[in-house]
């Protein structure tokens, strides 16, 4: 069985902190052939969601799954480390080692002994995504764009079995945003591993061609393509949240 | 009437201000010009000549070098689970931890002893190996410990608190376990304000006094460091006492602008 098969459920942390008390009730898969989309307004569980993926929160019942083996079971007491899932996440603010280099960066999650190859590794990540030049670039130096792709080199140079990315494009200016975006959906489909995006602009739905599921207070209101979900919204919330998008 | 009432302000407001931050600006410069300016350097010189100052030297350094050593070594696993701890109990273990910071120094040294004395806490288990604590080199290393710890660890828990979740995060995600992402991501960023926190630490255990004197004694070479040895050295030899003094402010001015200058970058 290949994928991420993801059923969890249960109340999130406590009232007060960060989507304390939120119910979240999420049931979805994703193969490799096509990434999914999360998009829904603040405070939904998009984020939640994925802690609960990477092995950072718990979620309070369900299952979640990777290529058939289970990476957390609250019924048979599953619950796989963060460092042992390896499923490669590339956060909002991307996160890059101020201490390291670009090339220290892309080679800390290579895992092999000798470090020469690490660095071999590390450089033909930062190749596949037309960066090698910045390898030895202070990660304060880079820009926005460049600070994503090596971030995103950083995630695929570890070999994950599924990625992860909260809002890939959400801190680029709007001038490169539409570029990087066409270069995103290029490497996630050569990439064929189960993909999780959360999102909250459409217009990465539009580009990205996968799966787009509407979250709303913590479970997926309606999951499909764009077009489908414009065409035929199931709720309210969905017509007016992917309302005025191109059918 | 309004213009006189604006000339007067103008007038008897900085007037007050200076007055009152003068005031306190020579309480504090006036001793400092003090220990400076009454005496020649041959005078002062001299002064280090007493038979006092060289092992009371040497057993300050060891003695506060031990200290700042067991208090990173410790302190810094201790802050490090205090910055990660949720719940009432940790935030209770930090405000306990800040207690020597606020209790008079005699009363650690009470409390030193009702610990470590011979009739203290621990007295009996230590006599079965042997050990006698108070009024040893060991008993002034836990007094400056004890009175020092607060600062280093203080400054080492909000260093880590400062630390962005998603750096530790990520680095999990790559495959490093708690361990990794301590020492290769959290210590490296960490490193400029436990570094200052070190200094505060090694300041205030260079100063030590009341602790030492009343848990370890005064016992020349042995427990006698360079705040206990101006103590001593004031009945005899004003000169010593002035001597040493000035050693400790210069190195105390120093650390103070290392700190400032390390908090800056």
């Amino acid at each position: 069985m290949r994928g991420l098969d993801v059923d969890i459920g249960g109340k999130v942390g406590k009232i007060g902190e960060q989507n304390g008390g939120l119910a979240i009730e999420l049931a979805f898969s994703v193969s490799a052939d096509a990434p999914l989309l999360l998009v829904g307004p603040n405070g939904a569980g998009k984020t939640t969601a994925l802690m609960m993926i990477l092995g950072a929160l718990a979620p309070a019942r369900g299952r979640i799954r990777l290529d058939g083996a289970a990476l957390f079971d609250r019924d048979r007491a599953v619950d796989v480390p963060v460092e042992r899932r390896r499923i490669g996440f590339v956060p909002q603010r991307y996160a890059l080692f101020p201490h390291l280099d670009v090339l220290g960066n892309v080679a800390y999650g290579v895992r092999v002994r000798s470090r020469a190859e690490r660095e071999r590794r590390a450089r033909e990540a930062l190749a596949e995504l037309d960066v090698l030049a910045l390898a030895a670039r202070r990660t304060a130096e880079l820009s926005g764009g460049e600070m994503q792709r090596v971030a995103l080199a950083r995630a695929l140079a570890s070999r994950p079995r599924a990625l992860l990315l909260d809002e890939p494009l959400a801190a680029l200016d709007v001038s490169v945003r539409r570029d990087t975006r066409r270069f995103l959906a290029d490497r996630l489909r050569a990439l064929a591993i189960p993909t999780v995006l959360v999102t909250h602009d459409l217009a990465d739905a539009e580009a990205l061609a996968g799966d787009v599921a509407v979250i709303e207070a913590g479970a997926i209101a309606q999951r499909g393509r764009l077009t489908d979900l414009v065409a035929q919204p199931r709720t309210e919330f969905v017509r007016q949240f992917v309302a005025g998008r191109a059918p | 009437m309004r213009r006189g009432r604006d000339r007067l302000i103008a007038i008897v407001w900085p007037v007050a201000l200076g007055t009152l931050s003068g005031a306190l600006l020579l309480l504090v410069l006036l001793p400092i010009a003090g220990l400076l300016f009454t005496s020649s350097p041959g005078q002062l010189l001299r002064g280090l000549r007493d038979p006092l100052v060289a092992p009371a030297i040497r057993l300050t350094i060891a003695t506060t070098l031990a200290s700042l050593a067991l208090i990173v070594v410790c302190g810094t696993p201790l802050a490090w689970l205090i910055a990660r701890g949720r719940g009432r109990a940790w935030r209770f273990l930090e405000t306990v931890i800040q207690l020597p910071v606020v209790l008079p120094p005699a009363v650690a040294g009470v409390a030193l002893l009702l610990a470590f004395g011979r009739r203290g806490l621990l007295g009996p288990e230590l006599a079965v190996f042997g050990i006698g604590l108070p009024f040893s080199s060991a008993a002034v290393v836990l007094a400056q410990s004890f009175v020092a710890a607060p600062f280093y660890v203080q400054a080492a828990v909000a260093a880590f608190r400062r630390l962005d979740p998603d750096l530790l995060l990520v680095a999990r995600t790559l495959s490093a376990a708690w361990p990794r992402v301590f020492f290769t991501v959290a210590l490296p960023l960490s490193w400029p304000a436990l570094a200052g926190g070190a200094a505060l630490s090694w300041a205030r255990a260079l100063g030590e006094f009341g602790a030492t004197l009343m848990f370890a004694g005064n016992l020349t070479g042995r427990t006698q460091t360079l705040p206990l040895t101006i103590y001593t050295a004031l009945e005899s030899d004003l000169q010593t006492a002035q001597s040493l003094s000035i050693i400790l402010v210069a190195v105390a001015f120093a650390l103070l602008v290392a700190i400032r200058a390390g908090g800056r970058r």
